[in-house]
């Protein structure tokens, strides 16, 4: 039998869901409205010193690449599935735009990580 | 598509409009449609890093972005979804998984739904407590 590489996709799948589940509403709150409007957390709170310090920090790098990446991957294939769901089936054009994209943007978010140093 | 030539034309249903049948198929779609926006989200916060490893005028150009009504109003609707993204993915999450016992007993499907709304609510609240409390 041909081995199938689906369950990678189902566990960045099911990881981005789960993280997203977890955490994601305190971020959009933070990041979307509590910094902009100064509701309940600081003004100041994503300022670009604090910010290039988290994401020169081992850590922090690892969180914006955990958000970013399984959030995309995540959508991605729910997107996929909601393509065919409609009637778009997994034609090659489908697949490389719901599968190629995020791809591309995991390889950008650990370039700018990379180059932002340590 | 190519469907065959046939010469009896039988009748196919449609499927369009399929999801509007059931308030099942409904609410299915709306927790797959929640992507949507989680990958919007995604995407701004991509930008972000882009404009972080640019520099820092570039970085305050994108954070000034985010202080416009338009962007608010956005992350509004972005929270609510996130917040029904969270409340479905638990829903779901006892169904996709093999069912398993406490002593001796089936652990009820509400009870798993509910065990994870609980923790995501904890863990939430706790990432805003953390960053409510730092101070720069």
């Amino acid at each position: 039998m041909k081995r199938s590489n689906d369950p990678i996709f189902w566990l960045l799948f099911g990881a981005g869901g789960m993280l997203s589940a977890l955490i994601g509403a305190a971020l959009v709150f933070v990041s979307g409205i509590g910094v902009p409007l100064a509701l309940l957390v600081s003004r100041d709170l994503m300022r670009y010193e604090l910010m290039l310090g988290f994401a020169q920090h081992w850590l922090g790098k690892a969180i914006v690449f955990a958000v970013i990446v399984l959030f995309l991957w995540h959508a991605a294939l729910r997107i996929f599935h909601m393509l065919h769901d409609f009637g778009i089936h997994a034609g090659a054009g489908a697949k490389l735009i719901c599968f190629g994209l995020p791809l591309l943007c995991t390889v950008a978010v650990a370039f700018w990580l990379l180059i932002l140093g340590f | 598509m190519s469907a065959p030539m046939d010469k009896r034309r039988p009748y196919t249903r449609s499927m369009a409009g399929w999801w509007k049948r059931d308030p099942y198929f409904i609410r299915y779609l709306a927790m797959e449609a929640t992507s949507v926006l989680v990958a919007v989200y995604a995407l701004i916060l991509l930008i972000g890093l882009f404009r972080l490893s640019q520099g820092e005028l570039a970085y305050n150009g994108w954070l000034g972005a985010l202080k416009s009504p338009l962007s608010i109003g956005l992350h509004v609707l972005i929270l609510l979804v996130f917040i029904y993204h969270t409340w479905s993915w638990f829903k779901v999450m006892p169904k996709t998984l093999p069912a398993f016992y406490l002593g001796g007993a089936k652990v009820r499907q509400s009870v798993i739904t509910w065990a994870g709304v609980v923790v995501a609510l904890v863990l939430n609240l706790l990432v805003l407590f953390i960053l409510a409390g730092v101070k720069p």
